[in-house]
């Protein structure tokens, strides 16, 4: 379990971190989620000791992650892939990390196993993939057998392989009992991995919710159908008091299931042609709460807007 | 790729992060990378190779020499000349353990798994000191003894048993942990490679024989004579070449110099983000 306690870091006279208080429960894969520069990675980095807090303070199992007798069995940490010395090998690299917690050496082994690293255990770091440095990375947290493990966008950079082989390694550890702290600012990764979300802005906690209620909180889901006879139907479901809409050749209604919708053209006789019910993007709707937050906005230019690029000089 | 299975082994036994257990990672980690190889090497063969020049040359134009010349030579001290060099090199060494996690940011593995910092510092501190002593206590005997070679042709040499010289040459390998620290100290405070090494090459080649033009109202000589290098060769010196500083004086100021340094680097490796 991981607390978070008014966690704030103050960088000069900017806020990188504001007063965030959060716990993420064992057993469930928490997401957090934000913009990038959100204050993610600071956060994470303040729960682990290695920056420290302006104010507030972060618990790891009830006591700070500095106080651990052995901290490697406290938390497995994976915040970016390319912190390590790359002279080294990676059998090396978790010699000296299992060593530092007097942990068993065959536990080195065992990670390099599971992560399929046992082949290149004995080559040079800094000749490895994103990919293969992401599984040395993840081989280094679970050296501890920790029951908090926490990632920092473990899936950025990866091809589809890797990104479903963490997703998968994720949830597994979940489901084993553990505690997992996983950040992105993908909400669509987060609403595959995700069991609860903590959503964050500037900083700033937005939203501390389940990924189910966060994803029926913020999207609406709509209903659309097509039809040759799409008239009929549209005055057949006002008849019920649903309101449609014309959009890209579908009828879109909302507020009604797409059996209420099938049984009414059935019993009418109407031909449906295609039937669907649509979530509006979790995209937009993660963009939607966090639009105030975003510490770097891109402008796009419209032609509405009147202005021109190179034009104001 | 195999499916991964998050398989809980029962929970063994460790013994936890203790300075020992510290130790023997700080251990494997000095020389799981190639370039702890090759410094220690680099600094047996410059030493050693820069003493055989140094003393054949001296042992061809010794006839050359004029009588305080000729009593001013010291054999033994001359004989360790090549650490004129080799102390840049382990300078470089102790400067790159620190650095090297900073550069490299292994530095966040490093502290995420042992989170109290000055046991790493502690550790990584140790280890350079015995591997600077041992190396440093092996080259130093090698170079005495090529050195008394040619010191023999014309009748200068000197042995283990004449007085001070047992100590000379345990001083060289004392001298070498010296600046092996000085870079170490350099390194926590700068957290930078060039910078810490320039710093270390100024600070222990450069500076010391400038600092005398320091006008004696403000205390040049007395400067002079304690800074870094100036008052750590003295124990190298069978017969010490500098009045008021005597072997072991000048080696305490020398010692107390980087261990300043280091104090302030400890104290900012624990307080700052790492």
């Amino acid at each position: 379990m991981i607390e978070a306690r008014g966690l704030t870091k103050v960088y000069g006279s900017k806020k990188a971190v504001d007063d965030l208080s959060f716990t993420v429960s064992p057993g469930i894969v928490t997401g957090f989620l934000g913009p990038n520069g959100a204050g993610k990675s600071t956060t994470m980095r303040m729960i682990l000791g290695l920056d420290r807090p302006t104010s507030g303070q972060a618990l790891v199992n009830g006591q700070p992650y500095t106080a651990a007798k052995v901290p490697l069995r406290e938390v497995g940490a994976l915040l970016d892939a390319k912190d390590v010395h790359g002279g080294r090998t990676a059998r090396a690299h978790l010699t000296v990390l299992a060593l530092s917690n007097g942990l068993p050496k065959r536990r080195v082994d065992e990670v390099l196993e599971l992560t399929g690293l046992t082949g290149v255990a004995k080559k040079r770091i800094r000749g490895f993939s994103l990919g293969m440095s992401q599984r040395l990375g993840i081989a280094a947290a679970m050296l501890g057998d920790p029951d908090v493990l926490m990632f920092d966008e473990p899936v950025n950079g990866l091809d589809p392989e890797g990104i479903l082989w963490i997703r998968n390694f994720m949830r597994s550890l979940a489901a084993g009992g553990r505690t997992v702290f996983v950040s992105s600012h993908l909400m669509s990764e987060m609403a595959l991995t995700a069991d609860h979300l903590i959503v964050i802005g500037r900083g700033k906690l937005l939203a501390d919710m389940g990924t189910k209620d966060f994803i029926a909180q913020n999207s609406a889901t709509t209903v659309r159908v097509r039809s040759p006879q799409a008239d009929q139907l549209a005055r057949a479901l006002a008849e019920r008091g649903t309101q449609t809409r014309q959009v890209d050749g579908y009828l879109e209604l909302s507020g009604v299931a797409t059996d209420q919708v099938g049984d009414l053209a059935a019993s009418r006789g109407i031909t449906i042609h295609e039937l669907f019910q649509q979530r509006s993007s979790l995209e937009e709707a993660f963009m939607e709460l966090t639009r105030d937050s975003v510490e770097y906005h891109a402008e796009v230019p419209t032609a509405a807007s009147g202005s021109v690029p190179g034009g104001a000089a | 790729m195999s499916a991964p299975v998050a398989q809980r082994p029962q929970q063994q036994q460790a013994g936890g992060v203790t300075f020992v257990n510290v130790l023997r990672a700080e251990w494997v980690k000095f020389w799981s990378v190639r370039s702890t190889a090759w410094a220690v090497l680099a600094l047996v063969v410059v030493t050693i190779g820069i003493t055989t020049l140094f003393s054949w040359g001296i042992s061809e134009s010794y006839d050359q020499l004029d009588a305080s010349e000729r009593s001013d030579l010291d054999p033994a001290n001359a004989s360790l000349s090549g650490l004129f060099f080799g102390q840049l090199v382990i300078a470089v060494l102790g400067a790159l353990v620190v650095t090297a996690e900073y550069s490299t940011r292994g530095v966040r593995s490093t502290f995420t798994a042992v989170p109290r910092r000055l046991n790493v510092l502690a550790a990584k501190a140790l280890v350079l000191a015995v591997v600077a002593f041992v190396v440093g206590l092996v080259t130093c005997f090698v170079a005495f003894f090529i050195g008394q070679l040619f010191f023999a042709s014309v009748d200068i040499d000197v042995s283990l048993g004449d007085p001070g010289v047992p100590r000379v040459i345990i001083g060289g390998a004392l001298y070498v942990v010296g600046c092996g620290m000085f870079g170490f100290a350099l390194g926590t405070l700068l957290r930078h490679s060039a910078g810490a090494i320039t710093t270390a090459v100024a600070l222990l080649l450069v500076v010391p024989p400038l600092i005398g033009l320091i006008p004696d109202a403000l205390g040049g000589e007395q400067i002079s004579k304690w800074f870094t290098s100036n008052a750590g060769t003295h124990i190298m010196e069978t017969v010490s070449s500098t009045e008021g500083i005597g072997p072991w004086s000048g080696y305490a100021a020398f010692t107390l110099q980087w261990l300043v340094l280091l104090v302030i680097g400890a104290w900012l490796v624990k307080r700052r983000d790492a």
